[in-house]
């Protein structure tokens, strides 16, 4: 996680965010391409680039994680209805829970710092995953899955080439959710020194910093947005594709 | 071939109960107040032989499709038993299961069920596709159902872009390539309008003289049932009530039931020329046309319209078996009786044949 963010404090920032806005136009449309270039470029201009970029890596490898963990478990609560029961108040708990709990156990585990933090954001940020996997698939017609068994497909198949691509929509919102989710512990993962613009944040507030508690806070915003708007449009593009 | 005995399919959870009381004999409707549970199939029986076509037909809700799906056990009925091609279907595991409907069947949904997400031509490759054929010879197949049903330069649209009669000539050509024995075809050409619809028809007849699929077709058509051509079986409340051709069962309706069914059908393109010939009756002299006994009535009409007035019918093997007059032609669209004439005394009571009697029965 380290070498990650090091090596992308260690590039040049425009050469970063020209690369980032020519994703995102490819991605999601210039307009998005656009917005991307512009927020980042503010980011930049109000000094932030560097914790911004520790709290893109802990957010990006925190929902990778989750999606890792979430799809597969995602898929089996569709698929068995005894998963489901399982997980279901499992999930209702996750996201109810003071999301500071989960730091709790992190610490004696993997000790202060990023790697707790991503922990505990992991768990606070799965649940709209798992949830939205499970009823993407849950709510792909039952005529069409009916086709599929009628010409002899096999649960794999049936998987892999009727209910995911029917529920890849409802699947991408779930991981917006997370994303959005996973940004939102940033500044609670910063208690345990994860850095980034959480410790902006809180080091604003210890020291009764308005001015840079804003900043912080509104760079947090900025790159939300970003976020949101991004995997938003790529999910969009997805379902018409 | 496919033969079903004793199947029995209800709906809803106390399944056991609404099975006992069903066996029992109480009423559907007694059963549904009592447990909540819908009984779709009571009892059916069906028999359809290699390469013959038997449309299943009755109104809403009378089990049509359920039936269908037992036949590839989309549906498991709750008791009963179906062999097809001389395996017993029931006793099948799921592998085998998956097997046997990769090889046998071909289905075509009242409600299309394409795949939104792949092209037409990825939709209609799917029954290939999950055999394991090779991408070529898949698309092969395709394009060549495609064709077949007029879809030809529509290969990469999705079916969200089609429009209803479209898909299901997606979803048919679908089943077509997978090129299975035996087709089951729910509401196949429901959303098709009238002058496809025949084409298709036609087209679907022509199919199945040439590659000799057995078909199971279900509508609620009857003039498309007639059209097709095949055997009937009339469903009502879950239960079969008659079963045979158009022409039997026009003759002699079953039930109330069978008999309002077809009070609107086309009867010139259901009754025989040989069925309406008056066989005591002797051929016009002279180089008139002569009809065959398998002509519908509607295709006699032209003929009898010229010439003299009864025109003599043969059978397959060229040998006259009677004449068929205009005055019979026209009680039998007018669906009445014939009357005894008294300026024809040769046409004694004894004498008549029983066509006449299957034509007053209409009513
Ligand atoms: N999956 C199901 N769950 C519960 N009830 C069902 C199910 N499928 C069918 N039924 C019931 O079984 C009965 C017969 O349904 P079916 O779909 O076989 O009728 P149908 O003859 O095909 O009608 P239609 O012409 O409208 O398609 C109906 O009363 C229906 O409510
Ligand atoms: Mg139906």
């Amino acid at each position: 996680m380290g070498g990650l963010t090091g090596a992308l404090q260690a590039a040049p920032p425009l050469l970063l965010i020209a690369v980032a806005a020519v994703l995102a136009w490819r991605a999601a449309g210039w307009r998005l391409g656009l917005l991307t270039a512009c927020g980042l470029l503010f980011l930049w201009d109000l000094g932030l680039w560097t914790p911004m970029l520790a709290t893109l890596v802990l957010v990006v490898l925190s929902t990778l994680a989750a999606v890792l963990v979430g799809l597969p478990l995602g898929i089996a609560a569709a698929l068995s209805r005894r998963v489901w029961r399982l997980t279901s108040p499992c999930l209702d708990l996750m996201q109810t829970m003071p999301s500071f709990v989960y730091l709790i156990p992190a610490i004696p585990f993997f000790g202060l710092g990023a790697v707790s933090a991503c922990f505990a954001t992991v768990v606070f940020a799965a649940p709209p995953t798992v949830r939205l996997t499970a009823l993407g698939i849950l709510q792909v017609p039952h005529d069409v899955t009916e086709a599929a068994d009628a010409f002899g497909c096999t649960a794999w198949q049936k998987l892999v080439k009727v209910q995911l691509p029917n529920a890849l929509p409802t699947i991408m919102a779930g991981i917006n959710q997370t994303i959005m989710l996973a940004l939102s512990m940033v500044v609670i993962a910063a208690m345990i020194g994860a850095g980034g613009l959480g410790r902006e944040v809180w080091t604003a507030i210890q020291r009764l910093e308005t001015g840079r508690g804003c900043q912080a806070g509104i760079a947090i915003a900025v790159l939300a947005v970003i976020l949101d708007r991004v995997t938003n449009a790529m999910a969009r593009r997805m379902q018409a594709a | 071939m496919i033969l079903a005995e004793g199947l029995r399919c209800v709906f809803g959870a106390r399944e056991r109960e609404a099975l006992s009381m069903l066996r029992a004999g109480e009423s559907r409707t007694a059963i549904m107040e009592r447990t909540g549970t819908v009984v779709a199939l009571d009892d059916v029986g069906l028999r359809v032989d290699e390469g013959e076509l038997l449309v299943v037909m009755g109104l809403s809700g009378s089990g049509k499709s359920t039936l269908l799906r037992c036949l590839n056990r989309l549906v498991t009925p709750s008791s009963g038993s179906i062999r097809v091609a001389g395996q017993d279907v029931m006793a099948m595991g799921s592998r085998e299961l998956r097997r046997f409907r990769r090889r046998t069947f071909g289905m075509v949904f009242q409600h299309f069920a394409l795949l939104a997400h792949r092209t037409v031509l990825q939709n209609v490759e799917f029954g290939l596709e999950i055999q394991g054929v090779a991408r070529r010879e898949r698309r092969r197949a395709a394009e060549q159902a495609l064709d077949l049903v007029g879809l030809a330069g529509w290969e990469d649209k999705r079916p969200g872009q089609l429009s209803g009669g479209m898909k299901q000539r997606a979803g048919l050509a679908r089943a077509l390539a997978a090129d299975a024995s035996i087709l089951l075809m729910d509401e196949a050409f429901g959303a098709l309008d009238p002058l496809i619809r025949h084409d298709m028809q036609a087209e679907l007849v022509a199919l199945q003289r040439r590659l000799r699929k057995t078909i199971v077709f279900v509508s609620h058509d009857l003039d498309e049932a007639v059209a097709l051509g095949g055997r009937i079986a009339l469903m009502m409340d879950g239960a079969i009530v008659q079963d045979g051709t158009a022409e039997s069962i026009l003759a002699a309706p079953a039930t109330p039931y069978v008999k309002r069914f077809v009070a609107h059908i086309d009867v010139s393109s259901v009754l025989r020329v040989a069925t309406l010939a008056d066989r005591s009756a002797t051929p016009p002299r002279g180089s008139w046309p002569v009809l065959q006994g398998d002509m519908t009535l509607r295709e006699a009409l032209p003929l009898l319209a010229e010439g003299p007035d009864g025109l003599a019918v043969q059978d397959e093997a060229g040998r006259t078996i009677g004449v068929l007059s205009r005055r019979a032609a026209l009680a039998a669209l007018a669906r009445q009786p014939l009357k005894e004439e008294p300026a024809w005394p040769s046409l004694s009571p004894a004498s008549r044949s029983p066509s006449y009697a299957t034509a007053s029965s209409i009513g």
